[in-house]
């Protein structure tokens, strides 16, 4: 009986080891084929027909000039005659023709009217907001007299806005007709198997006749889970024209419609013992993530308050519908509490890091990862030597501290890996999964190489193709823990299989033998053994293939996950700008499979992170209703020059390892916001209560405080 | 895109006359770094394209002696940061230069692309024109006019002017040769804008046909200049608020001063409240107190619109901070 768990620290040879990851080359070449690069044979462009308005409906439509315009093979209405539109940018119709400047022509060829509705855009304002879903209200314990009886408490309102996901692949796919009922895609998608599932029902066909590929995607993070109204739609023109069709979003598309994270804001008190014992909380928070339910972000973060009141509403808003934005509504729950407990240490004329060590208890089963890691942080940062009180820096150029803390669930998802061995000795390793950009190849290979043995390049790995055995969504950090989990089941299974036929050579039973160091041998006595080739030799002419799933037999993956972060800010109070000068992130996400693509994850979402928090939002006009920045001029992500330097620490070893795999996509993105936002105001003096860090907000702050500088 | 023609002619004259029979409705085209984004989000609809990029004429880049500066509009952005002469003679506008959005931009970005330059307003590059209006009211006033203009700014237009290297021009004297119609005429710098009064009105006061074919900058001549950016992101961004500040010394005392703001009205602004403080002053009298006057100076009038007051704040330390520097009392960066 085979039983699965991983190699013990004394023999790993890959697993968590730096491995740069396998597609690299690929990728940099441009010999990695995105949906993008796709070309078919005779294949056509699709183009969209969008609503300039926020709400509005089409009182006219008239198609017939661009169905009679040489070159467009295929046209079809989304929103007909008398339909409203309730987003801006929304589609009317789509063009599909030989190339895209005629699709393009198409489309303004189209004669369409609208009777513009009202809209409401800026959530923000609540006060204005024609309707308000009041969420349930949340309570535990006394919060009311445990506020009423602290010896401190704060009071203020924070907020975050909007912001894209930001895919540097807009969001599309290739549609191409294999058959009557017989569909073949290239998707954008962070769910190849789902996708496949969602074409055959959106176009009722059998399931087994679609098939979706995915072998390279330019970023999801969390926006490509389905394959959208102009995933059918590309689908349907294809049918219509008789030919294969390409419809990728224009980037105005992509930031308006294809995705977001819903806003947040919150009046917010907390309320302490004058040691810093966090007692009471009473939060009433709101946000819009479009015209339905925003999710609910976890407040208070991390810290379980003894006696607390939450009350989430949700605003809808004449905008797209908020996707999965990495690790959601946790990004907006840790920012509006860290931020609020930060005030609170400033209240308290404390060091934060002395608050969140005295309410550790409070986070439950994670107190002594964080305990630990903002020990680590702590060295990395010079924290205690460095930190001085809110305020405490003056000057035209102020630096300052600030620290943040999160948590995510991470446990692998459902995954069903086939690993063959081939009797000339190579290996593969194959699942439906796609590599979102975090290193699934590179993972699969090197569970499949430490379980048999072998080098990196004995093991071939197919993914992201929904004809190979089943994987689910990469989602929710869930990745990593199921294709690592089922590659390591159906590598032990396929390596029982071939041991059960080189047995007999070895003189053993097949229970005894192990693969290692590239040859199959006794356990108990090493000196017996086969090369590697030689004994899948004894396979004869058939591979063996065996299939591992998630979830399965043995403790292999894990869920909770622990990080901290520390900023350290230089800002200039007389412009309000904010520079990132260091990042420190400790991160834990116990047993770590490539250390490489483990902390390129963690600098990947400290990135990210900096940028919502210094410069990213959606700006939504409120005389139109529209997006107004929808491009990367003023759609302001951060650039190499403003990220500072960046410290990643991932927490390995003892205590760390063996609490199996789990995911990292999300954490690291979690806590930048409330991190540098605090150490902004500890350099500042002041609260800047809502992100992104601009001048404006920043020198609103400072004017608002009196401590403005007038230049 | 809509469908255009194209023409790329030889000379000048050829070009002035394909862009004058067609007024209204060309376009030149050289680097084309905007130019193709604006044709392809249809904001910008020429029927025909006059590529100037054939015409060697245009290329032509010098410095030194008394006559300055004579750059051809084709001459990039990059190669007036990278010039030895340039950074010879005017080490501020090779500076300036080499700091317009990213190096990608400037290989391809000209001089005459610079300076004539569409305004970047989201509602002008979302296609409601330069003067946006709706139910009789200005979108930009209604709207997000976090970006839009503090001086000059009494409607309708609210835009602000894009250009980082024209305050900085116009403050050193700068002038520009145009080619029309009528034959070539120059003018000073500053001549070449306007604020539109209504929609369809451009930014540019070029006649139909007209041409802007070199950039003339008279010698530096002992003056002292700064130009000061104040820009959220470290690059490929847009300054908020750039102040242009040369100083005329003369035994120790401020002959002439010359203030020009960027990014603030729809015109570069001069700020002549500002130019006359700095004018008769001491050359070491120039501290922070009598800087922090001039940037005050500078924005007296600046009326803030709901979302962007803080530009008056932006304007003021880029004065302040421009003023310093020009005086060599203050490290020369940003």
């Amino acid at each position: 009986m085979v039983e699965y768990n991983w190699p013990d620290a004394a023999s790993r040879r890959l697993i968590g080891k730096r491995i740069s990851r396998l597609d690299g080359p690929a990728k940099v070449s441009g010999a990695a084929k995105y949906t993008y690069d796709i070309q078919r044979p005779g294949m056509l462009h699709a183009r969209a027909l969008r609503c300039p308005h926020a709400h509005a409906r089409v009182r006219k439509l008239d198609v017939s000039a661009a169905e009679r315009m040489p070159g467009v093979k295929a046209v079809r209405v989304v929103h007909a005659e008398g339909a409203e539109i309730q987003w801006a940018l929304d589609e009317v119709a789509f063009v599909a023709a030989v190339s895209e400047d005629v699709a393009e022509d198409a489309i303004r060829a189209i004669v369409v009217e609208y009777e513009v509705l009202p809209h409401f855009v800026n959530e923000e304002r609540l006060e204005q907001a024609p309707k308000v879903n009041p969420g349930d209200e949340q309570t535990e314990g006394d919060p009311a007299g445990a506020m009423a009886a602290a010896a401190v408490r704060v009071k203020g309102t924070y907020g975050l806005p909007v912001v894209a996901h930001n895919c540097l692949e807009a969001h599309g796919h290739v549609c191409e007709w294999t058959g009557k009922e017989e569909l073949s895609t290239w998707s954008s998608s962070q769910a190849v198997s789902g996708a496949a599932a969602q074409f055959a029902e959106g176009l009722a066909i059998p399931a087994s006749n679609v098939r979706v590929v995915t072998q390279y995607m330019g970023g999801g993070f969390g926006s490509k889970f389905n394959i959208d109204s102009w995933g059918l739609e590309c689908a349907r023109l294809a049918k219509q024209a008789g030919a294969p069709v390409k419809l990728m979003l224009e980037r105005d598309a992509e930031l308006t419609v294809a995705g977001d994270r819903p806003s947040a804001f919150a009046h917010i008190e907390v309320g302490a013992a004058a040691d810093g014992a966090i007692t009471a909380w009473i939060s009433d928070s709101w946000g819009s993530g479009g015209l339905g339910r925003a999710g609910s972000p976890p407040i208070p973060y991390v810290f379980q308050v003894p006696n607390r009141r939450h009350r989430h509403s949700s605003v809808p808003t004449h905008t797209a519908s908020s996707r999965a934005w990495r690790a959601p509504n946790h990004p907006q729950a840790c920012f509006l509490t860290l931020t609020a407990i930060d005030d609170l240490a400033a209240a308290l004329k404390m060091d934060p890091l002395a608050v969140l060590r005295k309410n550790l208890a409070l986070s439950g089963k994670l107190a002594r990862l964080y305990g630990e890691e903002l020990d680590v942080a702590d060295r990395l940062m010079d924290w205690s030597q460095r930190w001085r009180q809110r305020g405490a820096a003056t000057g035209v150029v102020r630096r300052g501290l600030g620290l943040s803390l999160h948590t995510w669930g991470g446990r692998g998802h459902d995954s069903n890996c086939d690993v063959s061995i081939y009797p000339d000795g190579t290996v593969s390793a194959r699942i439906s999964t796609q590599d979102i950009g975090t290193g699934t190849r590179t993972v699969m290979a090197i569970v499949a190489a430490e379980t048999c043995g072998l080098p990196l390049e004995a093991v071939k790995v197919e993914i992201g193709d929904s004809r190979l055995p089943t994987s689910s969504a990469s989602g929710g950090s869930t990745t990593v823990g199921g294709v690592s989990s089922a590659t390591r089941r159906a590598a032990e299974d396929a390596l029982a299989q071939l041991f059960a036929k080189v047995a007999p050579q070895l003189g053993a039973a097949a229970s005894d033998l192990e693969a290692a160091d590239g040859v199959v041998r006794v356990k108990a006595h090493p000196e017996r053994r086969l090369p590697w080739r030689q004994a899948a030799r004894a396979l004869g002419v058939a591979p063996v293939t065996a299939r591992g799933t998630n979830p399965g037999p043995g403790n292999l993956t894990n869920s909770g996950s622990a990080g901290v972060q520390m900023a350290e800010v230089e800002l200039d109070v007389e412009t309000g700008i904010v520079r990132v000068v260091k990042m420190v992130a400790v991160q834990e996400c116990g047993l770590i499979i490539d250390l490489t693509t483990a902390e390129s994850q963690v600098y990947g979402g400290l990135i990210m992170g900096i940028s919502y928090a210094l410069s990213e939002e959606k700006v939504m006009d409120p005389v139109t209703g529209r997006m107004l920045n929808v491009d990367f001029e003023s759609y302001k992500l951060a650039g190499i020059g403003d990220v500072g330097e960046l410290v990643v620490h991932m927490m390995t070893g003892p205590g760390y390892d063996d609490r199996g795999v789990i995911g990292l996509g999300e954490p690291p993105v979690i806590s930048p916001g409330a991190a540098i936002a605090n150490a902004v105001a500890n350099a500042a003096g002041v609260r800047v209560p809502q992100l992104p860090l601009t001048p404006e907000r920043v020198l609103d702050a400072l004017a608002a405080a009196g401590s403005g500088r007038t230049a | 895109m809509q469908s255009f023609e194209y023409a790329s002619p030889a000379t000048v004259d050829q070009a002035v006359r394909l862009l004058a029979a067609e007024p209204g409705k060309s376009a030149v085209l050289a680097g084309g770094s905007d130019l193709l984004a604006l044709m392809k989000d249809g904001v910008e609809r020429p029927g025909l394209l006059v590529n100037l990029k054939a015409i060697a004429a245009l290329r032509g880049l010098r410095s030194g002696g008394k006559e300055g500066l004579r750059a051809g509009a084709l001459v990039t952005i990059d190669q007036l940061a990278a010039d030895p002469g340039v950074r010879r003679d005017y080490p501020v506008l090779a500076t300036a230069a080499g700091h317009v959005a990213g190096p990608q931009i400037r290989n391809v970005a000209t001089v005459g692309g610079n300076l004539c330059q569409r305004p970047r307003c989201w509602y002008f590059r979302s296609g409601y024109g330069l003067v946006p209006q709706r139910d009789g009211k200005s979108m930009v006033v209604e709207g997000d006019n976090r970006y839009h203009a503090i001086l000059g700014n009494e409607g309708p237009a609210y835009f602000v002017h894009p250009s980082t290297l024209s305050p900085l021009l116009i403050a050193l004297g700068a002038r520009v040769a145009v080619h029309g119609p009528r034959g070539e005429r120059e003018i000073e710098l500053a001549q070449l804008y306007r604020t539109p009064r209504r929609d369809g009105e451009r930014e540019l006061t070029l006649a139909p046909g007209e041409v802007v074919t070199a950039l003339l900058v008279p010698p530096l001549a002992g003056r002292r200049a700064w130009s000061y950016e104040i820009r959220q992101r470290t690059a490929l961004d847009w300054s908020l608020a750039t102040a242009a500040v040369v100083l005329d010394l003369q035994e120790n005392r401020v002959l002439a001063a010359r203030v020009v703001l960027g990014q603030v009205a729809p015109v570069p602004w001069p700020a002549a409240a500002a130019e006359d403080l700095l004018r008769g002053q001491a050359a070491d009298a120039i501290d922070a107190a009598l800087a922090e006057r001039a940037g005050e100076a500078a924005v007296q009038g600046a009326r803030a619109l709901s979302r962007n007051r803080y530009k008056i704040q932006l304007a003021r330390v880029a004065v302040k901070r421009a003023v310093l520097a020009a005086a060599g009392q203050m490290a020369q960066s940003g």
